[in-house]
C-alpha cells in the first residue's frame, strides 16, 4: 500500500511540474513593442532568419562598403531600442528588452553586444545618409 | 638464456603516491583553468601584458611546450627512423610525451586568446598565408600521426611499420618545429626577428629541451615505481644530450655574431647582450650559465659525468636554461622598440622608442605552469591505463 | 563622263558633325557627372579598387604639442583614457622625434599605414586582418580570436588590443574585449564621401597638415601634391607600398 501512495504521488508531482512547465513555455517570450508600422521583413521570417541577414549584413558592410540601413544592426537598433521612462535609451539586449527577451527563453547566446552599441545615437549615422536619428 | 623481447607493463597505479601526484596535477590544471577563466573574464588587463608586451609568460611556457614535445619524440625516432636498437624500449615513452607535452602546450595558447570560445572560428577559417594556420594543421596532424606510431609499436600484428610511420612522424616533426620557428623568423618588423636561422635553431632546440625532459620523466617514474633502470642506457642519453646543448650553443653564438657584423642590428643586441636588465640577466645567467656551461660541464668532467645525479641535475638546468632562451627570445624582442626612425631620438604616448617593461601577473604565471601540470597528469593517466614502459631496462638488456 | 552635279554635302556634314558633337557631350557629360558619384559612392555600392584610398602628412604643419587628431579620432571612435596607458588603444598617437646628430626637432602623427602588401594581413590565422579593395586594411572583429599575432607582425605598432570590457560603443564603431583594432580610416564615414575625423579636425583647426584622398584619381588633391612635394613611406625598406606617406621627415 505504501508503495502505491508513493508512485501516486510522485506521479501526480512530476505531472503538475510538467503543466506548469508547459505553460509557461507556451506563454512565448514577451518582447517590447518597437517603433514604426513594420519590420523591414515579415515577423515569421524575421524570427527565423534574423541572424542569417545579420551574418550577411555584417560582412557586405565591413569588406564591401555596402551600408544600406535595411538588414543592418544599427536599422534594427533604431526601431527596437525602448525608451525608458526618462526619455532615455534602454539597452537593447537588457532583460525583457527586445533581443534578450527571445535570447532568454530560447537559450541561444548572442555575442552581438560585446562590441555594438546596444542604443541609438543622436546622429548615429554620420550627416548625409539615411536614418538619422 | 634471456628473453630479447621486452616486457611492457602499466604502471601499478595504487600507491598514496600515485594518487598524490594525481592530485596535485589534477590541482595545476584546475589553477590554470581559473587562471585563464579570470584572465578572458576581466580582459587581459589583468595581466602584465599590454600593448607593448603582446605575448608573455603564457606563450614562453607554451612555446617550451611544444618545442620539447616534438623533440620528446627524438628518441623513439633514432630507434625506429636510424635503427638503433638499444633505444627502442624507449619508443613508447617518447612518442607518448610527445603528445602529452605538446596538448599541454597548445592548451596554455588556446586559453590564452582573447576569444577563446572562438576556437572553432580558428579551426574552420584559414589565412594559408600565415604560418599559425599552417601550425594548426601541423599540431593537430602531428597529434594523430604520432598516435598512428603508438597504433603501431603496441599492435604486435602493425609492427613491420613501426619504421615506417615511426620516419613519417620524425619529417613531421621537423616541418612542425621549423613553423613554430618560423612564427619569429618571419616576422620582418623586429629587430630581433627576421632571421633565417630562427627555425632550425628551434629544430635544434627541440632536441635539447625533448631529450632534457625525457630524461627527467625516465628517471622519476622508473625510480618512483621501483622499476630498475641501467646507466648505461641513461648515459648514451646524457651524450645525446650533451651534443644538442652544444648545438643550440652554436646556433645561438651565430646568431648573435651575425647580428653583431651589422651595425644596424648593434641597438638591439647591446640591448640583449648588455643593457637589457632583465633580459641580459636572464640570458647570460639563465640560457648561457644554467642553460648551457653548466649542464655540459656535468655531462663532460671526467669525475663527475657517471653519476645518475649530475644527469638529473644536469637536464633540470637545460630545462631552465630553455625557458630562459625562449623567454628571451619572446620577450626580450618585444621589449625592444620597433625602428621606425633611424638615427633619431623617438617618444610618443604609444611608447615608441621607449624600452619596454613587463612584470608577469598571477594569472600568467599559473596558467604557464598548468601546461605542465596538464602534459604530466595526462602522461600519469596513460601509463596508468596502458603499458608503455618496460618492466626493466637494464644494463644487460641495453648492451644485446 | 557623267558630269551629275553632285550635291552638295558640306552643310548636311557641318549638321552631321554638330550634331554628333552634341550627342558626344550629351552622352559623356552625365558619364563624367556619374564617375564622380562613383567615386563618392552610393550606400549600396560595393568599394572598388578603382579608389585607393591614402593620407599625405606633411610634418612641418605639425606642431610639437598639438593633438587635435588624436583628440577627434578618440572622440569619433569612442576611445576612452582609463589611465593605464600601456593598455589604452591607441589608434593615433603623436611622435616626436629628435634627430641625434642635429638635434632638429620633428613631430608627426603614426598611425596604420593601410599598406597595400600588409604583415598583419601575412599573418592573421583566420583571416580577419584583411585588406579592403580600396585600400583599407581593417580587423573583422567577428572572426578575431585575439591572438596578437598581427601585433607582433605590424612594423608600425598601429594596432592596439582590447584589455578590457568596453560599454557605451558608438554605433559606428563597434569594439570589444578580446579583439584587436587600429585604426580604420574612418570607413564610415569615407564610404559616405567624408573625410576622416583626424583630417577633418586637422583641417577645421586650419593646421592643413593632413590630405586624405584617392591616390588612383590624378586630379584628386592629394595625388596632385604627392606628385609635387617629396614625400616618402616610413619603413619603406620593408617595400609595403603604404597609403600614408610623409613630408618633411
Amino acid at each position: 500500500m505504501t508503495t502505491h501512495r508513493i508512485t501516486a504521488f510522485l506521479l501526480s508531482g512530476s505531472l503538475f511540474l510538467g503543466l506548469a512547465l508547459t505553460a509557461n513555455a507556451l506563454s512565448g517570450p514577451k518582447i517590447p513593442q518597437a517603433r514604426g508600422e513594420k519590420c523591414v521583413e515579415p515577423v515569421e521570417m524575421m524570427r527565423r532568419n534574423h541572424m542569417e541577414f545579420l551574418k550577411h549584413k555584417r560582412d557586405a558592410t565591413m569588406r564591401w562598403g555596402i551600408r544600406t540601413e535595411k538588414h543592418s544592426l544599427i536599422g534594427c537598433i533604431e526601431c527596437h531600442a525602448a525608451k525608458g521612462e526618462d526619455g532615455k535609451y534602454i539597452p537593447v539586449n537588457d532583460p525583457d528588452q527586445a533581443c534578450h527577451s527571445c535570447h532568454d527563453y530560447t537559450a541561444v547566446t548572442m555575442d552581438c553586444f560585446s562590441c555594438h552599441a546596444t542604443v541609438p545615437k543622436k546622429g548615429a549615422a554620420p550627416a548625409g545618409s539615411k536614418g538619422d536619428s | 638464456m634471456s628473453s630479447k623481447k621486452t616486457v611492457f607493463l602499466t604502471i601499478e597505479g595504487k600507491s598514496l603516491g600515485f594518487y598524490f601526484l594525481l592530485g596535485v596535477f589534477a590541482l595545476m590544471v584546475l589553477a590554470g583553468l581559473g587562471a585563464s577563466y579570470y584572465m578572458e573574464h576581466h580582459g587581459h588587463v589583468v595581466t602584465g601584458m599590454n600593448n607593448q608586451i603582446v605575448w608573455g609568460m603564457p606563450h614562453v611556457f607554451a612555446v617550451f611546450l611544444i618545442v620539447a614535445a616534438s623533440g620528446a619524440l627524438n628518441v623513439a625516432s633514432i630507434s625506429s627512423a636510424f635503427g638503433k636498437v638499444a633505444y627502442k624500449p624507449l619508443a613508447r615513452l617518447s612518442a607518448l610525451l610527445a603528445i602529452t607535452l605538446l596538448v599541454g602546450g597548445l592548451v596554455v595558447l588556446v586559453l590564452d586568446l582573447g576569444r577563446p570560445d572562438r576556437l572553432i572560428v580558428a579551426m574552420t577559417r584559414y589565412n594559408f598565408k600565415s604560418i599559425f594556420a599552417w601550425n594548426i594543421y601541423l599540431y593537430i596532424g602531428f597529434i594523430g600521426v604520432v598516435a598512428a606510431y603508438l597504433w603501431m609499436m603496441f599492435e604486435q600484428r602493425m609492427n613491420r611499420f613501426t619504421s615506417a610511420v615511426g620516419t613519417f612522424a620524425f619529417v613531421w616533426r621537423f616541418i612542425l618545429t621549423t613553423g613554430t620557428g618560423s612564427i619569429f623568423g618571419f616576422i620582418v618588423a623586429r629587430q630581433a626577428y627576421d632571421a633565417a636561422l630562427l627555425a632550425p635553431t628551434f629544430v635544434i632546440m627541440s632536441l635539447s629541451f625533448g631529450t632534457a625532459v625525457f630524461i627527467l620523466m625516465l628517471h622519476f617514474i622508473y625510480s618512483m615505481t621501483g622499476r630498475e633502470l641501467g646507466d648505461l642506457l641513461v648515459g648514451r642519453l646524457r651524450n645525446l644530450l650533451s651534443i644538442f646543448v652544444a648545438a643550440v650553443f652554436y646556433m645561438t653564438l651565430i646568431f648573435h655574431l651575425t647580428n653583431l657584423y651589422g651595425t644596424q642590428h648593434h641597438g638591439v643586441e647591446r640591448f640583449l647582450l648588455l643593457e637589457g636588465g632583465v633580459f641580459t640577466q636572464v640570458f647570460w645567467i639563465g640560457q648561457i650559465g644554467i642553460g648551457t656551461l653548466a649542464p655540459l660541464a656535468l655531462f663532460w668532467l671526467p669525475g663527475i659525468n657517471k653519476s645518475r645525479g649530475s644527469i638529473l641535475l644536469g637536464s633540470l638546468m637545460v630545462v631552465i636554461g630553455g625557458l630562459s632562451q625562449i623567454f628571451v627570445i619572446i620577450i626580450g624582442a618585444q621589449a625592444y622598440p620597433l625602428t621606425l626612425f633611424p638615427g633619431k631620438t623617438v617618444s610618443s604616448s604609444f611608447f615608441d622608442g621607449a624600452i619596454n617593461t613587463y612584470s608577469p601577473s598571477l594569472p600568467e604565471w599559473v596558467l604557464g605552469i598548468s601546461g605542465f601540470g596538464i602534459a604530466l597528469l595526462a602522461t600519469l593517466i596513460a601509463i596508468r591505463v596502458l603499458p608503455f614502459l618496460p618492466q626493466r631496462l637494464t644494463d644487460a638488456q641495453t648492451e644485446s | 563622263m557623267s558630269t551629275t552635279k553632285r550635291p552638295d554635302n558640306r552643310g548636311r556634314r557641318r549638321f552631321l558633325t554638330a550634331a554628333g558633337g552634341v550627342t558626344a557631350v550629351a552622352t559623356i557629360a552625365p558619364g563624367v557627372r556619374l564617375i564622380q558619384r562613383v567615386l563618392a559612392k552610393e550606400d549600396d555600392q560595393a568599394v572598388s579598387s578603382a579608389v585607393r584610398w591614402g593620407m599625405l602628412i606633411n610634418t612641418n604643419k605639425c606642431a610639437t604639442g598639438c593633438n587635435d587628431c588624436v583628440t577627434a579620432c578618440n572622440s569619433e571612435h569612442g576611445l576612452r583614457d582609463t589611465g593605464r596607458p600601456d593598455t589604452d588603444p591607441q589608434w593615433i598617437r603623436k611622435v616626436k622625434l629628435v634627430d641625434d646628430q642635429t638635434g632638429k626637432e620633428t613631430s608627426l602623427p603614426m598611425m596604420c599605414q593601410h599598406c597595400e602588401k600588409p604583415p598583419c594581413v601575412d599573418v592573421c590565422p583566420t583571416g580577419a586582418s584583411f585588406r579592403r579593395t580600396d585600400g583599407v586594411v581593417l580587423v573583422d572583429k567577428h572572426i578575431c580570436i585575439g591572438c596578437r599575432y598581427c601585433m607582433m607582425a605590424c612594423p608600425y605598432k598601429a594596432r592596439s588590443f582590447v584589455h578590457q570590457t568596453l560599454t557605451d560603443q558608438r554605433p559606428w564603431s563597434p569594439r570589444g574585449k578580446g579583439t584587436v583594432e587600429a585604426c580604420t580610416f574612418c570607413v564610415h564615414r569615407v564610404d559616405r564621401g567624408q573625410q576622416p575625423a583626424c583630417v577633418e579636425a586637422c583641417a577645421g583647426a586650419d593646421h592643413g597638415a593632413l590630405v586624405f584622398g584617392n591616390l588612383n584619381d590624378p586630379k584628386s588633391e592629394i595625388s596632385k601634391r604627392a606628385k609635387a612635394v617629396s614625400s616618402r613611406q616610413i619603413r619603406a625598406d620593408l617595400d609595403l607600398n603604404t597609403g600614408v606617406r610623409y613630408e618633411g621627415v
